[in-house]
């Protein structure tokens, strides 16, 4: 978005709040900024806040006048009874969260890196990369499903059945165990390369935005320093995009602990489940009206990807402030 | 790569074995990318028992329209279409109008909770769905609402409980990228008007609004992709099936078509067209969407 009129944003003088508008303008902007406020702290924050609180009830949904604390027992029951299912849940949130970032991550800033060079045809490579990511993740699910690893006549059957039917997605042995509870199971890593699928693409046009932003004149005099490709990468590029990085870690992190849609619509048995599809499961089908323990468990996602939430948004809001202090 | 022989010009562009290696490489990569899409578009025009019998990379003997008959009728998908079209036009819309009223508001006068409200709104849209979803769902069965605009006569299971938290939600990245943008606009703007005695309506809706509209343009190609292929929302607050809109009316079609992998690769077709033709169409503002709060950092 260049080409706006960028003059250094004024120091307002005047002491701001509501009294710096007379008349009809004050209630103007007080109905500018406090409806789509209400409306966002109404359904995301509010919500967020009783996420945390129902998490120390029992509660079933029902009545509102059922209500009761009960402490930590949520809590206690995830780790004690459902440990299987919530330590099972969390290690696939870690590994692929881990998988994205040495997978598909990584993979888009390489892509990035080589699609900014004078390549010919670099956007029509750019526009076939980032097709998946404008498909719904559950699209994404259903395109997998039935090519690649369609029980009869995917690709991948194709390629390793050897004339005989896989059942991909239904394959719950652990490929890597560890412990003899838990572990990496082959659905799981077949639906991995599904989300890399997408992911690459997502990260390669982030990392695109943050690469023309580099100056060119830079690379150029590290070249002729006789420092090499890698060498120019990882000392003057790379932390030249410390913006850009921030945002692809976020977004990499927030990815792999939202992750639900594929999980869910390819209905995969037991072992791929991670913890956005416990939250859900307490709260659809036969599991229903569990609010007290999906709420304990979205607690937990929610104190997991907080902290990313808040380096992301400190570190956007203190460039802006240096931007304007220039 | 050869070295640059004086500042400023570009390094020779000779065939060098690294470069050889670096258009494999990409174009090898671009190939693979297009296997899945590719092998599913083929598969929908074929009949299952084929696909079968050869596999899904074969030569094909039949082409046939039978699969997405079979998907349009079976899934019901103009009803579904419709269905997406009445919560995505309004939500759209509002979207835009509330984060960039706030993004105006915001950037354009000076406040003491500015940065607090922004974040507020930037870190709301960060968080996962997931986190909402229990207390959302209880509110919204325990809203009332009359029977000529819910079916279910609660805000649970009704076009007008979508459109609310698709707004909610959405208005979070909107605001974010709007007062970035507006924030690059002179202030002088503002003061001219003022001396002029326009009313901060107008400063909002004749002035900086039309000067807006790159950015506009922008974010409604990007949230028309993100609100179409919203999956979560409606499969929780949605529970009547043909109520649903078509990208999430797909968990129903998991279910029925389980045999038949080419049908619910055609299905894929119709939920991902639209989609498509509006990236195709419309790519330079989708990108610049996206890229636009990212590069602010």
């Amino acid at each position: 978005m260049t080409g706006s009129p960028s003059l250094p944003a004024a120091r307002a003088s005047d002491t701001g709040g509501l009294r710096q508008f007379e008349g009809r303008d004050r209630w103007v902007v007080a109905a500018m900024l406090g409806i789509p406020t209400l409306l966002h702290i109404g359904l995301v924050w509010i919500p967020t806040v009783a996420s945390i609180l129902l998490s120390f009830t029992d509660w079933n949904g029902i009545r509102v006048s059922d209500i009761r604390w009960v402490g930590m027992k949520n809590y206690v029951q995830i780790v004690t009874v459902f440990s299987t299912n919530f330590f099972q849940a969390l290690l696939n949130n870690l590994v692929l969260l881990v998988f994205l970032f040495v997978g598909p991550t990584a993979l888009g800033i390489v892509f990035a890196y080589l699609l900014d060079r004078d390549i010919r045809g670099t956007r029509f490579y750019q526009g076939i990369f980032f097709t998946p990511v404008v498909l719904s993740v559950a699209v994404v699910g259903f395109i997998w499903k039935s090519a690649i690893y369609s029980t009869d006549s995917g690709l991948a059957t194709q390629l390793f059945g050897r004339g005989h039917s896989i059942d991909w997605l239904g394959n719950q042995s652990f490929v890597i165990p560890i412990g003899d509870r838990f572990g990496v199971s082959a659905n799981f890593l077949a639906i991995l390369v599904a989300i890399a699928w997408r992911h690459a693409g997502y990260i390669m046009v982030l990392y695109l935005a943050g690469l023309k932003s580099v100056d060119s004149s830079l690379r150029e005099a590290a070249m002729l320093d006789g420092s090499n490709e890698w060498q120019v990468f990882r000392h003057v590029i790379f932390p030249s995009l410390k913006p850009i990085n921030v945002v692809i870690v976020v977004i990499t992190v927030i990815e792999a602990l939202r992750a639900f849609d594929i999980i869910y619509v390819l209905h995969t048995p037991r072992k791929t489940e991670v913890l956005s599809i416990l939250t859900t499961n307490n709260l659809l089908g036969e599991g229903g009206g569990n609010v007290g323990r999906g709420s304990a468990y979205a607690t937990i996602l929610f104190l997991l990807c907080f902290g990313f939430v808040i380096w992301y948004v400190t570190n956007h809001f203190r460039a802006t402030q240096e931007g304007a202090d220039a | 790569m050869t070295a640059a022989e004086a500042p400023g010009t570009r390094p020779q562009r000779s065939w060098d074995l690294g470069r050889v290696l670096l258009y494999a490489f990409i174009s090898l990569s671009a190939l693979l990318w297009l296997v899945p899409l590719f092998g599913a578009l083929l598969s929908s025009f074929r009949p299952f028992a084929e696909t079968v019998r050869d596999g899904a990379f074969s030569w094909p003997h039949t082409l046939t329209l039978d699969n997405y008959q079979n998907a349009w009728v079976q899934g019901d998908i103009p009803r579904k279409y419709l269905n997406t079209a009445i919560i995505l036009i309004p939500a759209l819309l509002l979207t835009l109008f509330f984060s960039s009223m706030v993004a105006f508001v915001c950037s354009r006068f000076s406040w003491k909770f500015n940065v607090l409200l922004l974040s507020l709104f930037t870190a709301g849209n960060l968080l996962p769905q997931q986190i909402i979803i229990q207390p959302l769902f209880q509110f919204y069965n325990r809203v009332p609402l009359p029977s000529w605009l819910s079916s279910t006569e609660k805000l649970n299971g009704s076009f007008l409980g979508l459109v609310l938290i698709h707004v909610a939600f959405q208005s979070g990245f909107c605001t974010f990228v709007l007062s970035n943008y507006m924030k690059l606009l002179p202030k002088t703007l503002n003061d001219a008007a003022r001396m002029d005695g326009a009313s901060v309506w107008n400063q909002y809706w004749q002035i900086i609004m039309p000067l807006t509209l790159p950015a506009l343009a922008a974010l409604a190609t990007l949230e028309f992709t993100w609100i179409y292929n919203d999956f979560f929302w409606a499969v929780v607050l949605m529970q009547q099936g043909a109520n649903r809109p078509i990208t999430s009316a797909l968990a129903n079609l998991s279910g029925q078509f389980f045999t038949d992998d080419n049908l619910i690769a055609a299905a894929s077709v119709f939920v991902a067209l639209p989609t498509l033709v509006v990236y195709f169409a419309l790519q330079r503002y989708f990108i610049a969407g996206l890229t636009v709060g990212a590069e602010k950092g």
